[in-house]
């Protein structure tokens, strides 16, 4: 352990909700996006599921709307740091979407991708059973655009670039392939509780 | 079942492609905790000063590149955060980053009122290609604040190799007192004062007037635009480049948070 002369830090208020080395952003949500923003419509968002699926498909909004909408009600950590606690999102669980596109059986990772061309690698295994939604609200209100709106994937028991913001579509493989982040240094899982960051952690 | 038959090569979005592609910034990224000792402390504005590090075996960044830097408590404590790099990559063996002093902030709240040179803490990196800038090709930069930090590293990289290829700077600050780096700054650079300024110096937001000449004067091949401060300024800034006609597969945004 090399101690820093003189530091003490923050008082220690245990939290089992802290992954490691990440601290409680409270009210603050952070924006981190690499890219423009973009003017994106509910109206021109569609969403689409295909590879190795049964059947690939594309949701414009309102019917991805009609999907039976389920609340994920917990906590974000962000790479950079931050965890926020208590966040509230409603959507439609991504099993949804993949029950009607049918994953092959040789199907194991996903690339997800934006409207922006943002994109992230997910084992599907991290993207179905209930841990995984396509986000449409935040706090009761539409998600703002900055944090994705007018939909995003939201994955959040992994690290928060995982859940690409303007979500556009899955792409299905038998294999990882990195998207965005995971070329630029990051690991390829990004599991806040093992603390995997960047790649080699 | 019919499965989609893919095709080979890397899945490529069938989407407007907008992130701007990677920089390749050499092999392993670093991902051992370095010793880094604190050598010189430097004053910059009433709430920034640069900390200057020598660094043994430090593997070199490009300009723009950031670390992760974190303290360590007697009782095992640890806190980190990410820190743009501020030198440019030919000071060998040595770092430099410009910290603001942050309201509460334990990180730095140390470096601004505990550090003394002697001192050390751990590093890791460099991190992440994203927003590097690897001095072949015409930059925008357009910083508020302590945003400047990361495009300072190249225009000073700029400056000690003597690059021709064209850079410009436009720098946002509520006011000369608050203008970091104020004294290294030559024509490349025009500060946009928001607060207070001197007799003659207009104040007020960076707008279209500041950034539409200099992308409508881009050199050939266009601007490369790195974008670095706040989320607020982020958006204003990345808006005015894109209604200017900046290509926005062309802007890169480090937003602070």
């Amino acid at each position: 352990m090399n101690v820093t002369r003189g530091f003490t830090g923050r008082p220690r208020v245990p939290d089992p909700g802290l992954p490691p080395g990440q601290y409680d952003a409270r009210d603050d949500w952070p924006v981190l996006s690499a890219e423009v923003t973009p003017d994106l419509d509910a109206a021109d968002w569609t969403l689409r599921i295909d590879g190795l699926v049964a059947e690939p498909r594309t949701w414009n909004w309102e019917e991805a709307r009609a999907l039976p909408a389920s609340t994920y009600e917990g906590d974000v950590h962000c790479v950079t740091g931050w965890s926020k606690f208590g966040t509230r999102f409603r959507g439609v669980s991504l099993d949804v979407f993949l029950d009607l596109v049918g994953p092959g059986s040789t199907a194991t990772h996903a690339v997800a991708y934006s409207h922006t061309g943002y994109t992230s690698s997910l084992p599907l295994a991290d993207l179905s059973g209930g841990r995984a939604w396509i986000a449409f609200e935040y706090e009761g209100r539409p998600l703002p655009a900055e944090h994705g709106g007018p939909a995003r994937l939201l994955v959040p028991h992994l690290y928060f670039w995982k859940s690409a913001k303007w979500i556009a579509g899955l792409r299905i493989l038998d294999h990882d392939e990195p998207g965005f982040w995971e070329q630029n240094g990051y690991h390829a899982r990004g599991n806040p509780w093992q603390e995997q960051r960047y790649s080699g952690d | 079942m019919t499965e989609t038959t893919l095709g080979p090569g890397p899945f490529v979005p069938p989407t407007r492609f907008a992130v701007p592609g990677r920089i390749a910034v050499g092999g392993d990224a670093a991902s051992a905790w370095r010793t880094a000792t604190l050598t010189v402390i430097r004053r910059e504005t009433p709430h920034a000063a640069t900390f200057r590090f020598a660094v043994p075996g430090w593997a070199g960044h490009l300009p723009g590149q950031h670390l992760l830097l974190r303290l360590t408590a007697r009782d095992g404590y640890v806190a980190q955060r990410h820190y743009s790099i501020a030198s440019p990559p030919d000071d060998a063996g040595h770092i430099e980053l410009t910290l603001d002093r942050v309201e509460g902030g334990e990180v730095s709240g140390w470096f601004h009122t505990v550090a003394r040179p002697g001192d050390t803490v751990e590093v890791r990196g460099p991190l992440s290609g994203f927003f590097a800038w690897p001095g072949n090709r015409p930059a925008l930069l357009v910083g508020a604040g302590s945003g400047v930090v990361p495009l300072m590293s190249m225009v000073r990289h700029h400056r000690s190799r003597g690059l021709r290829v064209p850079l410009r700077l436009l720098v946002s600050a509520r006011g000369p007192r608050e203008l970091i780096y104020a004294d290294e700054y030559g024509a490349e650079t025009t500060p946009v004062f928001t607060r207070g300024a001197p007799a003659g110096v207009p104040v007020g937001r960076m707008s279209a007037a500041h950034v539409a000449p200099l992308v409508a004067d881009a050199p050939p091949g266009g601007w490369e635009a790195y974008v670095c401060g706040s989320n607020g300024f982020a958006e204003h800034a990345s808006r005015l480049l894109v209604e200017a006609g900046q290509p926005v597969d062309r802007i890169r945004i480090e937003r602070f948070g």
